[in-house]
């Protein structure tokens, strides 16, 4: 696969509606419009853009606590999440669950789990019910290094590996998991190395390229379609921000996050559109101006949405026709 | 005296522990990393400076795992204090929690001993659903297990050194809304009461409530944060000529049921307010023990105030409908009266 082959203005437009996302939803917290806590995913988009960019709607999709990425790459609506985050009824869980919970099973994400590596068997079990069910659909589980150490995890890749589940597991390493470096997490250097112990293909990614992470997961996802079993890549990446709320990131240093800004996968990706001839200032400035436009859309819809009725608290415990 | 957050109570109560007894370690996920948050609500914050990692040992994220090699090392001679950073994330320890902790002694016959905390905190502070529960009756229901449930900057202190002394697995639930904890760890609508703690080495014996308020017409229990709610009720009824005693477990394994069968025997009512769901609540269990072993001295059916059969919802207006509020409590004992 050839740069031109891979679409990636496309793959820009998605990295920057995260970015600028993100970015307003900080600004909207400090603000204090958005209650709770945020998890986010600034410097990360290479990696739910070149992942999802691969996926159809009926694919299946779980995330994680740092879910808005992942959930705009797999198209739910820019507006529902924002209304989510503010706890509005029009969110896309109805203001039941939260920034860490977004999704729209519409579009194939399940609502996001934010107990670390419990989405795992999840996948798989998406993944088992799409072999029995369907031609060629595939479940992608989204998960941090961090996460790669919990025994859910382990329990989940043993089993897609052995009944050739066309899941793909996406390990995010962003080298933290809250304040823990993957030093003191880990013995080995990739977390891609376990696929071996599991017997499944593994691969290490630079998760800031988004060429790189379009192709490993094109083949990856491939692989599933074609019913020949899972693959678990390992995305190595870094968030440019705190791990939630005010984390004033006094555990890690700001030489490192310097280099680490270097490598912002969204400026790479843009000189690189230029490079090839994809794209000049201009594009790239018009692209900027109807993200920013959707996302003012996406902040006017939540801020005039109703806040739901403290009684509705009582539904949706358990499932009914009628929703 | 000094003046404390729970927080801090907390981190002195574990600092004393493990400077009298080196077997005390502390076991959990970002506690003392180095410019970390120590823990998730800054209990263990700066304890890592003055006993180094080896006792304050920070984990992969790795729940069965930390409170299993808690358990372990409990049952080889150690004596860990294992958190978790949310209430919540004690499910996926379960097996290790109620299968192996709390079974060990009595499956040996009373040979083996368990000596593990396990710290907790629970409450719904706008998170949504799986940051949020108030797990209590999940564990007062398992055998073997103690179970305390601090409302104050002294009580933390004194019920958490007691429980590094004792030799049983005790688990000790904190409020997230009780903490106190500063900078960037603070929580929005915090109550953070502030306690006198003395100066000089004391402890507060698991297994004993207390009254925190007197009063003639009816008694009020809370736990937690409904202490506090309780309390504010109390101070609304008392407004109309109403007087309620309001009672304070702090230990809900062994419960102190001879203070509250006294309170009930003088009042002839009974409110319980908690933030668990109402079914199989820790509640249900009181007001079960109370009809059972007072019954002829009740004036008027026990009533509960709890949050209602659901999952914690993330909205704020939610939420708040969802936690039980001072009102309610105040409702709830205007139907009794
Ligand atoms: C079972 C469980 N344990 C602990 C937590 C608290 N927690 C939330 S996010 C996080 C760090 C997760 O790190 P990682 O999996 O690498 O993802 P990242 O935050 O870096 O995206 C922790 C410890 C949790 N939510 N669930």
């Amino acid at each position: 696969m050839s740069g031109s082959e891979i679409p990636l203005l496309q793959l820009y437009r998605t990295m920057l509606t995260i970015r600028r996302f993100e970015e307003r939803c900080n600004y909207l917290f400090m603000q204090g419009r958005i209650p709770s806590t945020l998890h986010l995913y600034i410097g990360q988009e290479a990696v739910a853009a070149g992942v999802c960019a691969h996926l159809r709607r009926d694919d299946y999709l779980f995330s994680t606590h740092r879910p808005h990425g992942h959930a705009i790459a797999k198209g739910v609506e820019p507006r529902a999440i924002m209304a989510e985050l503010y706890g509005k009824r029009t969110g896309c869980c109805k203001g039941k669950g939260g920034s860490m919970h977004v999704g729209d099973v519409r579009v194939g994400m399940f609502p996001a789990v934010a107990i670390v590596g419990a989405n795992a068997p999840l996948a798989a079990g998406a993944a088992l019910a799409a072999k029995w069910l369907d031609k060629d659909r595939v479940s992608v589980c989204f998960f941090g290094e961090g996460a790669a150490n919990e025994g859910a995890v382990h329990e989940a890749m043993n089993m897609a590996a052995i009944w050739d589940l066309p899941v793909v597991y996406v390990c995010e390493n962003n080298l933290y998991a809250a304040s823990t470096p993957f030093s003191k997490a880990f013995k080995i250097q990739n977390v891609a190395d376990r696929a071996a112990a599991y017997g499944m293909p593994g691969v290490v990614v630079d998760g800031n390229d988004v060429e790189a992470v379009y192709r490993v997961a094109g083949e990856a996802i491939a692989r599933a379609r074609r019913r020949e079993g899972p693959t678990l890549i390992e995305a190595k990446t870094y968030r440019l921000c705190g791990h939630s709320r005010s984390d004033p990131r006094t555990y890690r240093s700001r030489e490192e996050e310097e280099e680490w800004a270097k490598r912002d996968p969204i400026p790479r990706l843009a000189g690189r559109l230029k490079e090839l001839g994809l794209a000049t200032d201009e594009t790239l400035a018009s692209i900027e101006q109807e993200v920013q436009a959707l996302i003012d859309e996406a902040v006017r819809f939540a801020e005039e949405s109703p806040l739901p009725e403290p009684e509705e608290t009582l539904q949706h415990v358990f499932w009914t026709e009628e929703g | 005296m000094a003046m404390m957050t729970i927080a801090e109570a907390l981190r002195q109560a574990i600092r004393e522990e493990m400077r009298r007894d080196p077997r005390v370690f502390c076991i959990g996920e970002d506690i003392g990393i180095p410019g970390g948050f120590g823990g998730a609500f800054t209990v263990t914050l700066g304890l890592s400076e003055e006993f180094g990692h080896e006792r304050i040992l920070d984990t992969p994220i790795s729940e069965t795992g930390l409170i299993g090699v808690a358990i372990g090392a409990a049952m080889a001679g150690l004596r860990p204090i294992a958190d978790v950073q949310y209430g919540d994330f004690l499910f996926c320890a379960m097996d290790q929690i109620a299968n192996q902790a709390a079974k060990m002694t009595y499956m040996s016959g009373g040979t083996v001993k368990v000596p593990i905390v396990i710290r907790a905190p629970v409450g719904a502070t706008g998170r949504g659903a799986q940051h949020a529960q108030s797990l209590e009756a999940f564990f007062t229901h398992i055998p073997g297990l103690k179970v305390v449930a601090p409302a104050t900057a002294y009580d933390a202190k004194g019920l958490l050194k007691s429980a590094v002394r004792d030799d049983n697995p005790v688990i000790i639930f904190e409020h997230k809304l009780l903490y106190g904890s500063k900078g960037p760890r603070a929580e929005r609508g915090a109550l953070s009461p502030v306690g006198e703690v003395p100066e000089e080495e004391y402890l507060v014996p698991i297994g004993k409530g207390i009254i925190r308020r007197e009063g003639r017409d009816v008694t009020i229990i809370g736990k937690l944060l409904t202490v506090y709610r309780a309390l504010e009720a109390a101070e609304l009824l008392a407004k109309e000529g109403i007087e309620a005693e309001v009672i304070d477990p702090r230990t809900l394994v062994p419960l102190d049921k001879e203070l509250i069968l006294d309170s009930v025997r003088k009042t002839g009512r009974l409110v319980i307010v908690e933030e668990d769901n109402y079914t199989g609540g820790w509640g249900a269990d009181v007001a079960a023990m109370v009809a059972a072993e007072a019954f002829f001295w009740l004036d008027a059916p026990i009533v509960r105030v709890s949050a209602p059969d659901t999952p914690p919802p993330f909205s704020p207006p939610m939420e708040q409908f969802y936690v039980p509020s001072a009102e309610r409590v105040v409702q709830a004992v205007k139907s009794i009266l």
